[in-house]
């Protein structure tokens, strides 16, 4: 399965119809101790770019945006005990939450890994 | 620091350091019909003279006037000891004294009024005070949608009407609905707010006591409201508190009210605080300054600001409030007070508030024509109906040197004649016998 990027630094890799959706290990290393995941409502629909989320650290509280389109079914509750997840992998165990009913025709406006590799070294 | 005004030398000698030859010089760039010309003052007086002329003024203004007003503001005595703690010049002179290597003290006080008003309200988080009662109400209210993400709030009209004034302007703009249930005859319609909680509801807010004197019991609306997804906002008086179940044990999710009473002179409408409190799963919500325990590198106590995340200079324009003003001062005078009365000393204040209210009710009840129109408990607070238009016969009465309590008919159509009457543990027996007196006259004689 191969995740695609935004330029905000969220990840989303979609498989068997349903979207698994994070930051990147480049923004959770960028926003330093996360402290708090404020994790989407279930049921909840979000457009492409929407925000979905939000994400506080010991330095600063970001918008978390919605990769692609689609309805949140599940989230990733161990956040809320134990928000470091998100620092010791934001890309596997520190996932935020899955979408279903997502276009996958969108993930053509995302970076695949190589090339999002470059967009952050041109940052 | 003492307020000493400056001499013709000390004039001079700042003059001179700016280089300017005059005051006159010195505000030369302010145009002349932009500068006051006179103050319109009269001639200075001595200190005794000026403390004469301001009991006369304050006498003229109804310094000396009994009063039997309450409607969300008390008066209630104050121990001499929260004059004298808070006027000290380390809390006094402070100025928003957050930065922890030089503020221990203050932080230290508010982290204290948050644990009171914790308890006193059966909750878990509070804040470090907000502006006021009606705003704190208000935030309670911008709480619900956030947490919800929701944007319709029930609102109880049994509620002080200028707090329900607050949330409503407050949800003007914000594609937010505040839908009022009004009461049954002069209680809160139970029925009528638990018919009115949907899917669609963010949060009832109640109050309890509540602007009629009538104590509430909540807990069926909280099920309810907790049914629906929705939270429960309590409005408290917090003397009351002493006596009456807690908002946290009737299972609300916010508790709010008007902080005056604890420990701040009712003094022409301010400045007073508001208290918000709620369960710690809500406190990322919670708007305002908290103030935490922590440890320095030597594993010393200390109190800092915490959650910070939140707050306008991270967040911007999505932080948790952008209007939170924090009370400091007011609030640690709150913290004096309870201080001062403990915990027994808080229950025997809401004791007597409850037995001199009773007592009146009893005398005044039986004034000919004047019936009870709140029927179940109150606390030191009730209403009456008046055979003719209350105001014109607070009026009559004031003339006698006594404010005899609310009329209602401002802030209700149709209860023209409902009295609000407060006794708090100021007025003694004498007052409340002669207030009955009062009233019989004015109505018949």
């Amino acid at each position: 399965m191969a995740k695609f990027f935004t330029k905000e630094h969220e990840w989303v890799e979609v498989a068997g119809g349903q979207a698994t959706v994070g930051i990147s290990e480049h923004a959770a290393h960028e926003l330093g101790d996360i402290t708090y995941v404020e994790l989407p409502k279930i049921g909840r629909s979000v457009k492409q770019f929407d925000t979905l989320a939000g994400i506080e650290s010991v330095k600063a509280a970001s918008d978390i945006y919605a990769p692609i389109s689609g309805k949140v079914v599940e989230v990733n509750q161990a956040l809320d005990e134990a928000p470091e997840l998100v620092n010791q992998g934001a890309e596997a165990q520190g996932w935020i939450c899955r979408l279903e009913g997502v276009d996958e025709g969108e993930l053509a406006s995302l970076m695949d890994a190589e090339t999002y590799r470059t967009y952050l070294r041109g940052l | 620091m003492g307020y000493c005004p400056n001499t013709p030398d000390d004039i001079r000698e700042m003059l001179a350091v700016i280089g300017a030859g005059s005051v006159e010089e010195l505000f030369s760039s302010i145009p002349a019909d932009l500068r006051a010309r006179s103050f319109d003052l009269p001639p200075g007086m001595s200190e005794l003279e000026l403390t004469r002329h301001m009991k006369e003024k304050a006498a003229a203004c109804g310094a000396d006037v009994v009063p039997f007003i309450g409607g969300g503001i008390y008066d209630h005595f104050i121990p001499a000891a929260v004059d004298h703690l808070a006027s000290r010049a380390e809390f006094y002179t402070a100025y928003t004294p957050y930065q922890p290597e030089c503020a221990q003290g203050t932080l230290q006080a508010l982290y204290e009024y948050q644990s009171t008003i914790c308890r006193l309200t059966g909750m878990e988080a509070s804040n470090a005070s907000l502006y006021d009662g009606g705003t704190a109400v208000a935030e309670a209210a911008l709480m619900s949608l956030r947490i919800t993400e929701r944007h319709k709030v029930i609102l109880d009209a049994s509620v002080n009407p200028l707090h329900r004034e607050i949330v409503t302007g407050y949800l003007h703009g914000l594609s937010a609905e505040a839908v009022q249930v009004e009461p049954k005859g002069c209680a809160s319609d139970l029925d009528r707010l638990m018919a009115a909680i949907d899917g669609e509801t963010a949060a009832v807010i109640v109050q309890s006591p509540d602007f009629f004197g009538n104590v509430q019991d909540f807990r069926s609306l909280a099920q309810k409201a907790h049914e629906h997804e929705a939270l429960l906002i309590v409005s408290c008086y917090p003397i009351a508190l002493g006596l009456v179940a807690s908002p946290g044990e009737m299972g609300a999710d916010i508790a709010v009210g008007e902080g005056q009473s604890l420990g701040n002179p009712v003094s022409f409408g301010g400045p007073y605080f508001g208290f918000i409190a709620t369960r710690k799963r809500f406190i990322r919500n919670l708007p305002g300054r908290i103030v935490g325990e922590t440890i320095d590198h030597q594993a010393r106590r200390g109190f800092v600001l915490t959650l910070q995340a939140r707050e306008q200079h991270i967040k911007r324009h999505k932080a948790t409030s952008n209007i939170c003003s924090n009370q400091s001062l007011c609030a640690l005078r709150g913290l004096i007070f309870c201080a001062a009365l403990g915990k027994k000393g808080f229950e025997e204040l809401a004791l007597l508030n409850y037995d001199k209210a009773q007592y009146a009710k009893s005398v005044l009840g039986s004034v000919k024509g004047v019936d009870l129109l709140t029927k179940c408990a109150t606390f030191n607070e009730f209403t009456l109906s008046l055979p003719t238009d209350a105001s014109e016969v607070v009026q009559r009465i004031l003339e006698k040197g006594v404010a005899a309590g609310v009329p209602l008919g401002r802030y209700y159509q149709g209860m023209e004649k409902a009295l609000l009457v407060t006794v708090t543990e100021k007025r003694s027996k004498d007052e409340i016998d002669r207030l009955a007196v009062l009233l019989e006259e004015a109505l018949w004689s």
